[in-house]
């Protein structure tokens, strides 16, 4: 994720352009997101957008790869079933969850980050959709 | 986002939900001639070195936003913890935040520890965080400290590459500093000893190069005390001005005088000094 190319910046899905424009009047936010275009749809705003997306991702991949090269295939089952079990612990999507489980098996319960200090998802002024962010999550859209 | 609802969790951190529409803005903008506000140029002298029991840092106190001198007496030597202590180059929020961030990790190791934190541990933490944003957080830094392997010198860059040395300069005085360092520097130096040098660092970057200027900060850090002496050195004294040119009372004739009071009932009052510095 860290190659600059621009093969790397490719994002995995391309959204097609008029079927389902993103706005909150259903037509092309131009303002927002300039001219139709193949380029504005796969090319990120900035390049930092897909690794920061993908970042917490990443991060637990390698820690993963690690600990199965140290400690054997054993381990990291271990600690995703441990991660999986403390992803279900939490409230419904459109609640905030504190995550501490998580953040406890994770190691970063005890660590500040730029995530903690801004745009926290607890002071948010946008309130979900519950019955949205339900379905998102049970993946029934 | 222009809904007020969501469809997915949100996350915290930095969004880039702009950075499409500001490029398309700016695009439009330079089509029609005119032209956004670009980022401004900074100019900073840091520097630091390692004496016989500790290690000195110094600072310039000039913030430099392009052609305007911003702020004649800023503070460049954050605190990172009891014992580190960091001085900061390039965008001063960012050398602001990342200090204050890393200080706070770095206490919560301390507690988690139960120990001194050490200035790898900083400097590690310092070059993963700087190296996850690619040079987008620009803070160039000066880290110093003294721990239980003795004192300890590195110079982080923006880009999360970082050097272990006994003397190191940063920011745009950073060669005018360097020159000094590499003329007069010597391993073992007393306290003062090093504490003109770093002086002498600082006050060449304050007189070759123009983004850096006014006084000399320095903070000595040893085993057993930390001396933040700020300012260490002026040095461009301002001088006294010899003539008085304010006309004396009286000069002009006043021809008509009119005193309207205003019947107004004072609720409360309060002096505040205005830093003039």
């Amino acid at each position: 994720m860290n190659s600059r190319g621009i093969q790397s910046q490719l994002k995995e899905s391309v959204p097609v352009a008029g079927f389902c424009p993103p706005g909150a009047y259903g037509v092309h936010d131009t303002l927002r997101h300039g001219f139709n275009n193949v380029n504005t749809e796969i090319i990120p705003g900035h390049p930092l957008e897909l690794s920061e997306k993908n970042f917490q991702l990443n991060q637990d991949k390698m820690n993963f790869s690690s600990l199965r090269n140290i400690q054997g295939l054993h381990a990291p089952l271990k600690l995703q079933m441990e991660y999986r079990a403390a992803r279900q612990i939490q409230r419904l999507p459109f609640l905030q969850s504190s995550n501490l489980a998580l953040d406890t098996l994770r190691g970063t319960d005890e660590s500040i980050g730029f995530e903690d200090i801004l745009n926290d998802p607890a002071q948010s002024e946008i309130m979900g959709e519950p019955h949205m962010m339900v379905e998102c999550k049970l993946g029934l859209f | 986002m222009a809904s007020l609802t969501a469809s997915l969790t949100p996350l915290g951190g930095f969004t880039f939900e702009n950075c499409k529409r500001n490029g398309f803005l700016e695009d439009k903008a330079n089509e029609a001639g005119c032209h956004l506000p670009a980022a401004r140029k900074t100019g900073t002298t840091i520097c630091g070195v390692v004496f016989k029991d500790g290690v000195v840092l110094g600072a310039d106190t000039r913030a430099t936003e392009d052609m305007v001198v911003a702020d004649k007496n800023c503070s460049k030597i954050h605190y990172i913890s009891p014992n580190i202590y960091c001085c900061g180059a390039g965008t001063a929020a960012d050398t602001e935040m990342t200090t204050q961030i890393i200080s706070s990790n770095l206490e919560l190791h301390a507690l988690s520890t139960g120990r001194l934190p050490r200035v790898a541990t900083a400097n590690r933490m310092f070059k993963q965080m700087l190296f996850r944003y690619q040079g987008y957080i620009g803070a160039a830094l000066v880290l110093g400290g003294v721990d239980c392997k003795g004192p300890h010198l590195y110079s982080i860059y923006p880009y999360g590459s970082t050097d272990k040395l006994p003397y190191v300069t940063m920011g745009s005085g950073s060669l005018a500093a360097i020159s000094v360092f590499e003329d007069r520097f010597k391993p073992g130096m007393s306290e003062e000893e090093a504490k003109v040098l770093v002086r002498d660092a600082i006050a060449a970057g304050i007189f070759n190069d123009l983004g850096s200027g006014s006084n000399i900060d320095l903070c000595v850090i040893t085993n057993e005390k930390v001396d933040y002496i700020r300012p260490h050195d002026e040095a461009n004294k301002k001088g006294s001005r010899s003539g008085d040119y304010k006309y004396k009372r009286g000069t002009t004739a006043v021809l008509t005088k009119l005193v309207t009071p205003l019947n107004l009932d004072l609720m409360e009052e309060s002096v505040q000094t205005m830093d003039t510095s």
